[in-house]
């Protein structure tokens, strides 16, 4: 059990847009700018990842996902609020994103 | 990110020099590079003028359709289609392809039908993928074997086209104006207009903008400008708690700069009063495309209840149709259909049972509904999914995340949002929760001619800011177009100086924020002005409240507006946009005070004038800044077919087209 305790705001809504992951993101920059709406700044620390700081004026385009040009070192996640499920027709089983123990990804690229 | 320390706030990451200027010429100014500006620019660089283009965000990826496109309207110029312009034009101006129903533009309409295959061939150029070019879909009905084009919707009028690579549209175009020598400035927030001698009603001459990272000034001189900002989104909806910008249906860098700034400068703006007539969501909604639908870009997935019981499709005279195929084809002796609510008889699509709202009430289907994909056929699934849901603007990430997570179209049913029963009349359902009067402006703009020239010398206009603009395609065709009349402009123009004082001025306006420390932050400003339009101008409105409303908007200018801080480029520009609303929703407050009539088109109620659309009340109302006054004034709808206006479409067009 931590006993540390800090003084600080509440954390924003939505939480945060996007997940860089730390250790596969070069700090190449590029999201930051092809974000539309400025939500990502560059780490003052070269090569480092940048900062998500404004996930409240995220548009969920994910275009900073798009053009990351490492596989998985950007997620998009839409907010907890903006989930909805899905049906297996054939079990009735029920699915959503977030879930535990999530079905295998379903890896066929859309067209185009 | 969540855990910053607010307490040892980092530095800012650009350099900022605030106020320190910029100036830069050009024959033709493009401000803002969504779909339209990028077409302008495109084509105006081609024609050999010096373009340069001014966004707010970044071009690579900016504007209403810089997240994407999966189906381009109005491309009956193509050579599968059963419909020409002058037949698409009879059409619409009946139905809802106008966009604004009686008041609707036929100048934008007819230079659509006329262009939109064009623009599309462009960007097929550009490195688009438009076509079946894999086969994928050989064999499909709504792909054509020869040219291997692909239709939505109307399988036999084959009007509209289905893009097969559209997710990485603005891109190719971006590519396509660093080719050509177009001069991008991403970031840059355009703020005002410079017109000859500063005054307002004068030839415009340029425009003033600042950098959202640095607060550097720019000033920018132009022979010719166009103007193709997007109309304000979110005036009526601010909540960043519940789903952050997105909440606004609209592209969130929509402030309505290019509306305000034209206003100041004293162009005639028209249909301000228009708001949407559905029940818009805002934080409410969910992921645009990303709840199970049947229309729009999900036309026409089955859809079944809790239960797995088919919701049945009908024509247009309530048959029920026994094969998803007929979904897609013409009644017989029909000419075409469109796609969208309220269509008149002639143009109705088929569509899932009207009663659906009564029946849910009744317990004959029983919520949530899923959107039965696996009992689609197969082309018509991928079609749906692959192609629409993954190309159209902002779903590629809900393609690629769903996927992720595991969906599986050939399995899954996605579920559709639960909704209070009557709703279920609306249609896309991720859009219809939320609050009645919070609305969203939408179809108002600035007034244009057959040159898509606006009542200001130097200035044009393309896309979503001119009055009752449309989808991507028609910025697209609107863009090529307003370069064409530019270039030939300026031509003849001549050089006109900047008036150093208009510049003083607006370099007081915009950095006045960056002095403050204390004041109010730009949400708190932001939510307040959404605040005062929804009560005083929203769903229910009259002369007291929209007096009221006008009332409480000068003094938060005058009291709170002038009291909010800036802490860096980031929120002054955010700031910028909240004087920018307050503009806008003036100019709709008047706009809406002024037509004392209420107006199914325009979604207006007014409570002390109920009668809806009377006959004397069919016509365009204007305002006009003059002389710092509100100049009222009327034009007939159908401006552009009367004096000195030639009375036939094809003569207007042939007359202005530059072609």
């Amino acid at each position: 059990m931590y006993s540390k305790a800090y003084m600080v705001p509440n954390p924003m809504t939505p939480n945060q847009a996007i997940f860089i992951d730390e250790k596969l993101c070069t700090g190449c920059n590029t999201c930051v700018d092809v974000c539309r709406t400025d939500v990502l700044l560059p780490n003052p620390e070269k090569g480092k990842p940048p900062i998500v700081m404004y996930p409240d004026e995220c548009w969920f385009g994910g275009c900073c996902v798009e053009h990351c040009p490492v596989p998985g070192a950007i997620r998009m996640e839409h907010p907890l609020n903006q989930r909805i499920g899905w049906k297996r027709k054939e079990t009735g089983d029920y699915f959503r994103i977030g879930m535990k123990n999530p079905p295998p990804p379903n890896t066929r690229p859309p067209v185009g | 990110m969540s855990n910053i320390d607010l307490n040892r706030s980092m530095d800012w990451p650009y350099p900022v020099a605030y106020g320190k200027e910029n100036e830069v010429e050009a024959d033709i100014l493009v401000l803002g590079g969504g779909v339209a500006g990028s077409h302008a620019a495109i084509n105006a660089a081609k024609r050999g003028a010096k373009a340069v283009v001014v966004d707010k965000g970044a071009v690579i990826r900016s504007g209403g359709g810089g997240a994407g496109v999966d189906h381009w309207h109005g491309a009956c110029t193509n050579p599968c289609s059963k419909l020409t312009p002058e037949e698409m034009i009879e059409l619409a101006l009946h139905g809802e392809y106008l966009l604004n129903w009686e008041f609707g533009n036929g100048i934008t309409s007819y230079i659509l039908f006329k262009e939109s295959y064009d623009a599309l061939l462009d960007v097929e150029r550009w490195g688009v993928k438009v076509r079946d070019v894999d086969d994928e879909f050989k064999g499909a009905e709504f792909r054509d074997e020869k040219t291997k084009l692909m239709f939505a919707y109307d399988y036999d009028a084959r009007h509209c086209i289905r893009v097969s690579g559209g997710a990485g549209i603005k891109v190719a175009m971006h590519n396509e104006m660093k080719r050509l020598g177009v001069q991008i400035y991403d970031y840059v927030m355009a703020t005002s207009l410079l017109t000859e001698g500063g005054k307002p009603g004068g030839r415009v001459i340029g425009a003033t903008g600042v950098n959202t990272r640095t607060g550097e000034f720019y000033i920018f001189k132009a022979k010719a400008t166009i103007i193709t900002t997007g109309p304000a989104t979110g005036l009526w909806i601010f909540s960043t708690e519940l789903i952050g910008a997105a909440a606004s249906h609209g592209d969130p860098n929509n402030s309505g700069e290019g509306t305000a700034m034209a206003w100041q400068a004293g162009a005639e703006l028209t249909m301000m009063e228009k708001v949407s007539p559905m029940p818009v969501s805002g934080g409410f909604a969910y992921p645009m495309y990303g709840t199970g639908n049947a229309h729009n870009t999900w036309y026409a997935c089955t859809m079944v209840d809790a239960n797995g019981k088919e919701i049945p499709w009908v024509d247009r005279d309530g048959k029920v149709l026994k094969t998803v195929s007929e979904r897609y084809h013409d009644v017989p002796g029909q000419k075409a259909f469109f796609n969208g609510p309220n269509l008149p008889y002639e143009l109705r699509s088929p569509s899932l049972i009207p009663d659906l709202p009564e029946r849910i009430r009744k317990g004959e289907y029983v919520l949530p509904l899923y959107a039965d994909l696996p009992s689609m056929p197969a082309h018509e699934r991928r079609a749906i999914w692959g192609l629409m849901v993954g190309n159209e603007g902002k779903s590629r990430i809900i393609y690629n995340t769903y996927q992720q997570a595991g969906f599986d179209p050939d399995k899954d049913m996605l579920q559709t949002n639960v909704l209070p029963p009557d709703r279920y009349f609306f249609y896309p359902y991720w859009n219809t929760m939320g609050p009645r009067q919070w609305r969203e402006g939408g179809g108002g703009g600035i007034f244009f001619d057959w040159d898509l020239k606006t009542s200001l010398e130097g200035l044009y206009v393309a896309g979503t800011s001119g009055y009752a603009g449309g989808n991507h395609a028609g910025s697209a065709s609107m863009g090529r177009y307003a370069a064409r009349k530019a270039v030939a402009y300026v031509q003849t123009a001549r050089e006109a100086p900047v008036n150093q004082e208009q510049i003083e001025k607006e370099k007081e306006r915009v950095y006045a924020p960056v002095t403050r420390t204390k004041g109010i932050g730009w949400k708190e400003l932001r939510a307040g002005l959404a605040r005062i339009m929804q009560d005083y101008c929203g769903e229910y409105k009259n002369e007291e409240t929209l007096n009221m409303g006008l009332r409480w908007l000068n003094s938060i200018r005058e009291s709170e507006a002038s009291r909010v801080y800036a802490r860096n480029p980031h929120e002054l520009a955010r700031t910028l946009e909240c004087f920018t609303r307050l503009t806008v929703g003036e100019i709709i407050m008047n706009a809406s005070l002024n037509r004392k009539a209420s107006s199914k088109a325009l979604g207006l109620n007014r409570l002390d004038h109920p009668e809806i659309d009377p006959p004397e009340w069919k016509k365009l109302v204007t305002l006009k800044l003059e002389n710092e006054d509100i100049k009222v004034g009327a034009r007939p709808v159908d401006y552009y077919l009367q004096p000195p206006n030639a009375s036939t479409y094809e003569e207007n067009y042939r007359h202005h087209c530059g072609l």
